[in-house]
């Protein structure tokens, strides 16, 4: 479980939000959404420990994300807005060193098969400068597919993707939730993850952020 | 944690060959300079046996300056940087990691061409010898004390230079010693005590610069 205690953050001179309480329980997904610099990303930022907040905290089970450290982050896995792909390896290589780093090393032929699966077919072994930003964005997102993290912060998942890969990437994360995972998300994008029963938070309106 | 070492070590030493640049421009720099003093100074053999262990040591010193902004500047702009402070490991391990690879890539070269440059200063082979030594000590120290500088300079504009102004000046220490090795060698007095010395530098900075550098890190990358 997810708990996040009065949490204050400060870029430059502007407060982007304090006093934000939320908790996040398994099979639970947030979607936060607000304006452009309403502090979204800093907000995700902030969760995964980033970034310091200026007040309050961030708790895992109970305990503060900061003393368990790598506890914490062995639980967690970010999707910003870069991808985290070195343009000079291929998708394996770039899937394979991020498991590895991640402490779930996977085998060659799992590699194969997670791209496979995100529709990459025929370009697993290619460079990935010569890949399509889209593309791109698919190698970054292949850890979802073979990383054992319970909780997912994806800021702005959906970017560059085509509407085949949005709806692969919705059944994907549909299938964490279902699993008892969490995922924290934000999209500017429509999609079917944002409507029913899921956790919204809107930040920027106020001072306070409220669930 | 070992495979994580590992696994950034790999990766790096992979970048490295597929984009070769780097290893080139460091190694040229650094044969060039030292190249260039005797063609400069004149050919009195004298001359070039004083200055050659504080030439060679100096243009080491410039050229192990040359590849450190790009150190962590690459991860940071790819997001690779982020994936690395979230992973389950020891940060300063990653470093590490990172730190040898960087070593490998640009040092190491640069040890090994050495003795072959200082023929042209008709250094003997003896001396020969503790430059090799010395350079092999000494050039570790500067990749883990440059890795610091190129941490705190992280994101920041004109950072090159930064780094320079930051890790030059700690740097002077293993430059006093890994000269004066060969010094020392060159007027037989014994070259152990400075090589001791740099030993113990190097042992310092593999303890400390790693955890530095990671605090350095995750400040810059806020």
């Amino acid at each position: 479980m997810l708990q996040v205690v009065d949490l204050e953050c400060v870029r430059g001179d502007r407060r982007l939000f304090s006093e934000l309480s939320f908790e996040l329980l398994p099979g639970e997904l947030l979607h936060l959404y607000g304006h452009n610099g309403s502090g979204k990303t800093t907000l995700m930022r902030a969760i995964c420990g980033l970034i310091q907040p200026t007040a309050g905290e961030v708790l895992w089970n109970g305990e503060s994300s900061r003393k368990l450290a790598e506890d914490f982050t062995q639980e967690v896995i970010y999707v910003g807005h870069k991808n985290g792909i070195k343009d000079d390896l291929s998708g394996i290589e770039n899937l394979r060193i991020s498991c590895a780093l991640d402490g779930c090393p996977i085998s060659e032929q799992q590699a194969w098969d997670a791209l496979e699966e995100i529709g990459l077919r025929g370009q697993e072994d290619l460079p990935t400068q010569v890949l399509s930003q889209g593309q791109k964005r698919r190698v970054g997102l292949s850890r979802l597919l073979v990383h054992k993290a319970r909780l997912w912060i994806l800021d702005e998942p959906f970017t560059a993707l085509d509407k085949a890969a949005v709806g692969f990437l919705q059944s994907v994360i549909r299938r964490h939730i279902d699993q008892g995972g969490m995922v924290i998300l934000t999209t500017h994008q429509e999609v079917t993850l944002t409507e029913g029963q899921v956790k919204r938070l809107q930040l920027g309106w106020k001072e306070e952020g409220h669930v | 944690m070992f495979e994580a070492y590992l696994a950034i070590l790999k990766r790096d030493l992979i970048l490295a060959v597929r984009r070769r640049s780097d290893v080139f421009t460091t190694l040229f720099f650094f044969v060039i300079v030292v190249s260039l003093f005797p063609l400069g100074i004149g050919p009195e053999l004298k001359t070039l046996r004083l200055i050659a262990p504080g030439v060679v040591w100096v243009a080491a010193l410039l050229a192990s300056m040359l590849a450190l902004e790009r150190l962590f500047a690459v991860d940071y702009a790819d997001g690779t940087l982020e994936q690395m402070l979230l992973a389950p490991q020891p940060l300063s391990v990653l470093v590490l990691g990172k730190v040898t690879a960087h070593w490998l890539i640009t040092g190491l070269p640069l040890v090994l061409m050495a003795p072959l440059l200082g023929l042209q200063y008709d250094l003997s082979i003896e001396a020969l010898k503790v430059l090799l030594i010395s350079l092999l000590l000494g050039t570790p120290a500067l990749s883990l004390i440059g890795a610091i500088g190129a941490a705190l300079t992280l994101g920041l504009r004109g950072g090159g230079v930064l780094v320079s102004l930051l890790v030059l000046p700690l740097c002077i220490p293993v430059l006093i010693f890994g000269a004066g090795a060969v010094e020392a060698s060159v007027s037989g007095l014994g070259e152990v005590g400075h090589l001791y010395m740099l030993g113990a530098i190097v042992l310092l900075a593999l303890l400390l610069a790693p955890l530095a550098t990671s605090a350095a890190l995750r400040v810059s990358a806020e």
